[in-house]
């Protein structure tokens, strides 16, 4: 690969000063980078309420809140951390990410994907003021099921209604921007088979947002005309139904769980390719696992419903197409340990979240693959099983792969390398610390602890304060990750243009520079 | 050395032999219950099946994975192969994977295909579920009663020490015979709630307007504890489900005493009550009913739950608190308890309401009879 890169002209290219350059910005990396932080100050703020749910459940009794607020307390960790962190940062790092893999200038958008961003803080402005109302802010669970939150709910509801439209439009926009770069700003000789793993997952997970959110708005708005118009979509006393809410929410629900997690899938292939030292494996069929994944993620919503009193065929179809999954997930993981096997493998602080994120995530599939057996998920569902299963993906999963991606090309971002020592110890304490938080909640849900209780019966308490323990490590471990990008923006060992050994022949984005200048690519490369 | 050797004996003790056994043990901690049902039985065989697998999947898997991190790590001057592809090992994995689904494809559905039948039961029981609390109808003999939780608010508050069946206790429990079909059609009030017994491995949601079913037949006779599974409030957690399973000759008499108590009950309308009974058996029935929401001190938690106490309806209008009693009120967690309670409990707690904390003195402490709640349903029935 050559490239041309035009790195002396910062006259009048360079960014605005102050903050006018981060309100008006249309720069793929500004934008990347505004993305990037509103999902780490989210992860927080989640957190926060994560802790407060621990500190709870840390003993049997009521000690620190009242179950009213608990309840609002986990449906807004829900919340937030679906939408305002896991994927803001994965828009984030496509926003970085994305242009600089394809070889193209920026993103095909500019001015929307301003817009996309700016529209989240309103979003989530709105919804987290709901929590100062009088009557407190959404308590109904994130999977905010009708009637308990629509006939049921405080008259907050109307405002958290709004927010998720306004997360959802955000979403949409984004999406729309990243398949028209994908689409048509890609390098010379860049065929769709040859780009990078990473632009694949988002081109795929960018197709299921566009497909979805619109489903979501749809619920959502129902939800609003049966609370203020007088409609009856979810209430059986006006000939609606309940149940309908769960279908069409989980039609958008199930795609988006793997919203939350194909792009991480594309973030551990490049990661684990460039410590290996060794290309990786099965490059096709990961695609099409990836494809297949999207898919079949159109089929198997009713899996979180079988105790909802479907027909036996129902029941045995979503059993049947859920365990299909396992197959496209299982070829990915053998895919990656091909790729480790017979490669020179390094372990700097990327490649251990990655290997990680392989082990642990495999363990959420096995969970996974549990809890799609019908008769057996009579026992799991909504139990604390079910908790540590969706943990399992989603933290050690999803948020492991995104912050494998940050300690991968932060060197990229800043020009400058993270503290190596400091990025070990936070991979450890996390890796511990997720475990003790995570593993624990299998075994509480098999003995029988239903989730989203404030308070639970004596014979869960000693695993209930191990999980508070482990969590409350996990929390404060998070605060060093903030210290290491801080200190790696503002000093650090110079990185190199290829700043892992051996990168230089994986991606378009080791070519440029490191820290890569405001403006990259205004020439096209050439891909052979 | 012996020492340490002492310590790794103890290690692979309790990794190779007290953690499996105790896996499977009967009363698990970590476990899920082997419970005392046929279908439950079957069900935590498949899960140990299932899990079985999952876990020699995971020791192969990981195990090749740590293996070659091992092996190929760069630090032992391991130097990278250059293959990224193989067509037939690609294929052959997929059809392991394939073949691994099926065979726990094969005996999932067969369980399923037992657990899922909805012939009718030789006792066929209503269960609704309520904000917060179970509502049991036999169907065949027309009882009927509420199942409250009656673990003590002191020890929810940390203020006595908790009792051994601390949230999983109930005021009256469900009752049925061993060795019988029992049917259970199971519907919500409200919001949807989920009714679980872990040792029947029943759990069903119970969801307004609609009407699921379940079975189960039970062998042994004991108590078994279950809960609410599906978020329904701020009392989610406090709605547990006890059920008594009993000889059928201890059933039959339970079922004849009951019927008894019914018609007792029927009785007690048209008795003449004094403001004393009333607000005895308003306080009780408060106690039982009300104070999750409306709190023992009557002050409720505002804004969501008015208080009681010096409030102008309770005080002045008796018309009005009778019509909130009845009929409940829209949009909130204020139900239409005029079609759940007896009017003599109706009576009685709006008696109590009005004679209790400052409203005896403030207000006119009119006292409500049977008779006027019986009047208000004439009134607004015609």
């Amino acid at each position: 690969m050559s490239t041309v890169v035009e790195t002396h002209d910062h006259g009048h290219h360079g960014p605005a000063k102050g903050l006018t350059r981060w309100l008006f910005t249309t720069n793929h990396k500004d934008i990347g980078t505004l993305y990037l932080w509103f999902s780490c100050l989210m992860l927080f703020i989640g957190g926060s309420m994560a802790m407060v749910i621990r500190a709870e459940l840390f003993q049997p009794g009521l000690q620190i809140v009242q179950p009213e607020f608990f309840n609002q307390m986990t449906t807004n960790h829900g919340l937030i951390m679906v939408f305002g962190v896991i994927m803001p940062a994965f828009v984030g790092l496509a926003n970085w990410m994305i242009p600089m893999q394809i070889g193209a200038p920026d993103m095909a958008l500019p001015r929307l994907n301003n817009l996309s961003f700016w529209l989240l803080p309103m979003a989530f402005g709105i919804l987290l003021s709901t929590l100062f109302m009088p009557e407190g802010g959404p308590n109904f669970g994130w999977t905010f099921y009708a009637p308990l939150s629509t006939t049921y709910a405080p008259s907050t509801v109307n405002f958290f209604i709004f927010s998720v439209h306004i997360m959802g439009i955000s979403s949409i926009l984004g999406s729309i921007n990243i398949i028209t770069t994908i689409f048509n700003m890609r390098a010379p000789g860049m065929t769709l088979m040859k780009m990078p793993l990473f632009v694949w997952s988002w081109l795929i997970t960018a197709y299921l947002l566009i497909a979805v959110m619109p489903v979501l708005a749809g619920v959502v708005t129902m939800m609003l005309m049966d609370i203020n118009f007088g409609t009856s979509f979810f209430n059986a006393g006006g000939g609606g139904d309940p149940v309908l809410f769960q279908h069409v929410f989980w039609f958008f629900g199930h795609p988006e769980v793997y919203i939350m997690i194909l792009p991480a899938f594309g973030i551990a292939s490049h990661i684990i390719e460039t410590f290996s030292r060794k290309p990786i494996f099965g490059y096709t069929s990961m695609v099409y696992a990836m494809s297949s994944i999207a898919i079949l993620s159109f089929v198997v919503w009713a899996h979180h419903m079988f105790t909802v009193g479907m027909p036996l065929a129902g029941e045995l179809f979503f059993m049947y197409s859920t365990m299909l999954i396992a197959i496209p997930t299982g070829v990915k993981v053998f895919n990656w340990i091909a790729t480790m096997y017979k490669g020179s493998i390094s372990f700097e602080t990327p490649m251990l979240f990655a290997i990680a994120f392989v082990a642990l995530f495999t363990i959420g599939g096995f969970s996974g693959l549990m809890l799609a057996i019908v008769p057996a998920d009579f026992q799991y569902h909504d139990t604390y099983f079910v908790v540590a299963h969706f943990h399992y993906v989603l933290v050690p999963g999803s948020l492991f792969g995104i912050i494998a991606g940050v300690y991968y090309w932060l060197p990229k971002w800043t020009g400058n390398m993270y503290d190596e020592t400091l990025g070990q110890l936070h991979f450890w304490l996390t890796f511990v610390s997720v475990n003790l938080t995570f593993f624990p909640m299998h075994f509480v849900g098999l003995a029988g602890m239903p989730r989203r209780y404030p308070d639970y019966a004596l014979q869960f308490a000693d695993f209930n304060m191990i999980i508070s323990v482990g969590s409350f490590l996990f929390g404060i471990s998070q605060l060093l990750l903030v210290f290491i990008v801080i200190k790696s923006i503002r000093a650090g060992k110079k990185a190199k243009p290829e700043v892992w050994e051996g990168s230089g022949k994986l991606g378009l984005e080791w070519t440029l520079e490191s820290p890569a200048p405001y403006h990259t690519f205004t020439v096209q490369p050439e891909v052979k | 050395m012996a020492y340490l050797r002492k310590c790794y004996f103890k290690f692979y003790l309790i990794v190779f032999l007290i953690l499996p056994a105790s896996l499977l043990g009967e009363a698990s901690n970590y476990n899920m219950p082997i419970g005392v049902t046929e279908v439950s039985k079957e069900i935590f065989d498949l899960h140990m099946l299932i899990l079985w697998i999952c876990v020699w999947i995971g020791v192969v898997v990981f195990g090749i994975m740590f293996w070659s991190l091992w092996k190929y790590r760069k630090s032992k001057g391991a130097v990278a192969a250059d293959f990224d592809d193989h067509f037939w090992l690609e294929i052959g994995w997929t059809v392991v994977a394939t073949l691994i689904l099926v065979v726990i494809a094969i005996p999932s559905t067969k369980v399923m295909v037992t657990a899922y039948d909805d012939a009718e039961g030789e006792i066929n029981i209503m269960v609704t579920g309520h904000q917060w609390k179970w509502h049991y109808k036999y169907l065949e003999d027309g009882i009927s009663f509420f199942s409250n939780l009656s673990t003590d608010q002191e020890q929810i508050n940390n203020q006595i020490p908790k009792g051994e069946f601390y949230l999983r206790e109930v005021d009256e429990p469900l009752v049925i015979p061993i060795n019988t079909r029992i049917r259970f059609l199971i519907t919500g009030n409200d919001v949807i709630h989920s009714w679980w017994v872990p040792d029947f491995a029943v759990k069903q949601d119970a969801v307004p307007g609609f009407i699921n079913t379940a079975w189960t037949n039970v062998p042994e006779t004991g108590i078994y504890r279950g809960a609410c599974t599906e978020l329904c409030g701020i009392k989610h957690a406090f709605m547990p489900v006890v059920v008594r399973a009993v000889e059928q000759a201890e059933y039959d008499a339970w079922v004849a005493e009951k019927i008894v108590l019914a018609e007792q009950e029927k009785m007690l309308t048209s008795k003449e009550w004094t403001k004393a009974e009333l607000v005895e058996r308003g306080e009780s029935f408060y106690l039982t009913n009300c104070v999750a929401c409306h709190q023992v001190n009557g002050k409720g938690i505002p804004p969501v739950f008015p208080t009681l106490d010096g409030s102008q309806i309770v005080l002045n209008d008796t018309q009005r608190q009778i019509e909130i009693l009845m009929e409940g009120v829209q949009g909130s967690a204020m139900a239409a308890f005029g079609s759940q309670y007896s009017e003599v409990d109706i009576a009685a707690v709006i008696t109590y309401t009005r004679q209790a904390w400052s409203n005896g003195k403030n207000g006119d402490s009119a006292i409500v009879t049977p008779q006027d709640i019986v009047a208000y349903k004439n009134r607004t029935e015609l």
